[in-house]
């Protein structure tokens, strides 16, 4: 299973703010969407950070709440590792979960694409070894009748 | 009809349009009556017709489907083509929901140079065509050639070199269409390159179909040794995410490279690291000559290991050519359908409206079309559950659209008035039982019909000899 699949049953679009956005506002989108991280891209939306609840935690420890005034060009992580669709699942499950990585922009000829949470890896894999089980549960069954019948 | 009860048209008649029916039958808050609708007279999709002749085993699981399909809630409208006899709006009239389940079998193409010449097929089309599809059944393929070029190294491919290489002696013990089984008795291959343009341990077949390649009494399987080698970059992705499936297959392969060939009539080649960039030739001759380019693989940031070509060319003398890369959906009249992915434009099973990103209520889809090709046959049961869960979730919350009546008398004379020659679930087993009984006088598991019409007029037949 690959990167394309999962984000084939996702819609179209992401939520991004610019480089210049006060974390202020990107949290707003974060709530306003109910989303965990928004990717940060430039004028040609390239992908240059990635801000997410971890990043709000670590600035207002940092600095109170003075962190909400900040550009989120300073609060964010910069230049993120980024997913192609063509990358496979297993691998990208790997990486999120060495890396800790809760989310992964998805890019496409440098353009952004979309994004995936751990939590859409998570689902995605539950369901191909659900899918799995299920059929090799099932021709183990019938192997177990053939048999039966022919003894 | 309560709102307690809905009715919900289930398009395409394959496994996730099946393990959708099953679900939302089984569902009593509220209480669902599915009606499925099939463009051809015969049920189960790409069991029926994708799934190898030779492999029947796995086509048990319509077992499951026939079960499914004797619940007293669930209707089957064979032979009723969605856009043409029934439209979106006919559904929308008689149905709070409608779920698209029409998967995704049209092949992606190469994109090269010479691509369309004469004997360059589409591995789809002729896996259509061996297992008697009526859509497919004019179709011919020159099986003249000795050397065939297969592109591509999933399960499709492996298929298509097995059918083609198999003794017809055992074919003709399966249910492959007379036609395809009378070709290939006279088809002159000798060899088939099986082109894959990873490494060995990316190669998408899994073990089992690689090893009954080999288990064949008849063919050689050959791998040239440099190509049988894991790259450093392979060897440390299988020593991070270890996987049996890709170890035993690796292993397999370099066995194959090491052995000589036995001088078995037919000859399968297994070729990594190489991918064809033109067919040379011309109309007139058809493909003379595959130029392959050798790949070297790379990490991507995330990883996953790409190939990308080196300055190596190769002509390989094959003159017919099967493309098995992989399928996208085609879209639906009337549906959202994302391009870039080929799939309908959806959030897990919820039909997206293209401007808004928001559900359209009452559309879903599930299967192929919903994810793209991929997974195994029981795959499409969570995918499917996850739709239906979706559907029923809308349902509850009073989101669905209400029909203007749900009648099902008034909706089946709706469907009579414009396909006459609608096939039910009864037919069906007419159908079925038929092609059983043929089977069985020849040793087969079934003897298909071939074509509507031949179908159609069976049933007729059938019908008023039983009065």
């Amino acid at each position: 299973m690959t990167v394309r699949n999962v984000l084939s049953t996702k819609g179209f679009g992401v939520v991004t703010v610019h480089p210049d956005t006060s974390v202020l506002d990107a949290v707003r989108t974060l709530a306003e969407h109910n989303i965990g991280a928004v990717v940060v891209v430039d004028e040609r939306e390239h992908v240059v950070g990635i801000f997410t609840e971890r990043d709000l935690v670590r600035q207002c420890a940092a600095r109170g709440a003075e962190a909400l005034q900040l550009p989120v060009r300073e609060a964010m992580t910069p230049d993120p590792v980024t997913a192609l669709p063509q990358d496979d699942l297993r691998i990208i499950a790997h990486l999120m979960v060495e890396r800790h990585f809760r989310h992964i922009p998805v890019v496409e000829d440098d353009h952004l694409i979309g994004i995936l949470s751990i939590r859409d890896v998570l689902q995605a894999q539950r369901d191909q070894y659900l899918g799995e089980l299920d059929t090799l549960q099932r021709r183990l069954m019938e192997r177990f009748e053939w048999r039966r019948r022919d003894s | 009809m309560s709102t307690r009860q809905i009715r919900v048209a289930i398009i395409g008649s394959g496994p996730s349009a099946f393990y959708a029916a099953g679900h939302l039958l089984l569902q009593s808050e509220p209480e669902v009556w599915v009606d499925m609708y099939e463009h051809l007279p015969t049920p189960f999709g790409l069991v029926r017709y994708g799934v190898a002749p030779d492999h029947q085993k796995i086509k048990n699981v319509t077992r499951v489907f026939s079960k499914t399909a004797q619940h007293p809630r669930f209707r089957f409208f064979g032979n009723v083509t969605y856009g043409k006899e029934m439209t979106l709006a006919d559904l929308k009239r008689f149905y709070h929901a409608i779920v698209f389940a029409t998967g995704a079998s049209v092949d992606r193409k190469m994109g090269i140079p010479g691509e369309d010449l004469p004997r360059s097929y589409a591995a789809t089309e002729f896996v259509a065509w061996y297992n008697g599809h009526p859509d497919y059944a004019h179709l011919s393929f020159d099986l003249e050639q000795e050397r065939i070029a297969v592109v591509g190294v999933g399960n499709v491919a492996v298929d298509v070199s097995r059918i083609l290489l198999k003794d017809p002696d055992e074919l003709a013990k399966t249910d492959i269409a007379d036609y395809a089984l009378e070709a290939l008795r006279k088809s002159k291959v000798r060899e088939v390159y099986l082109l894959g343009r990873r490494g060995p341990a990316q190669a998408k077949f899994t073990y089992p179909e690689i090893r009954e390649l080999t288990s064949l009494p008849n063919i050689d399987v050959i791998v040239p040794p440099e190509e049988a080698e894991l790259d450093p970059l392979s060897r440390k992705q299988l020593e991070e995410n270890p996987d049996k499936d890709v170890e035993a297959k690796v292993e397999l392969i370099q066995q194959l490279a090491q052995k000589s060939p036995e001088g078995k009539p037919r000859r399968l080649v297994l070729r990594f690291l190489v991918s064809p960039t033109e067919l040379l030739g011309n109309e007139g001759r058809g493909v003379q000559t595959v130029k392959l380019v050798h790949n070297e693989l790379y990490a991507t940031d995330a990883g996953t290991l790409r190939p990308r070509p080196t300055d190596r060319y190769e002509d390989l003398p094959a003159t017919e050519v099967y493309r098995a890369i992989g399928y996208r959906g085609v879209p639906l009249p009337d549906v959202p359908f994302h391009e870039r992915w080929g799939v309908i434009l959806n959030a897990d099973g919820r039909v997206l409206d293209p401007k808004t990103n928001q559900p359209l209520y009452g559309l879903y889809c599930t299967g192929w079309i919903k994810r793209g090709a991929q997974g195994v046959i029981g795959t499409n049961k969570p995918d499917a559950v996850a739709t239906s869960e979706h559907l029923i979730e809308d349902a509850r919350a009073g989101r669905l659209p209400l029909p203007e009546t749900t009648d099902p008398t008034v909706i089946e004379q709706f469907v009579r008035e414009r396909q006459p020659n609608v096939v039910s679930w009864e037919d069906w087993l007419i159908l079925d039982r038929l092609e059983v009984e043929r089977g069985k006088a020849q040793g087969r598991p079934r003897v298909k019909f071939t074509s509507v019409e031949e179908m159609l007029e069976a049933i007729r037949r059938e019908k008023m000899a039983a009065g």
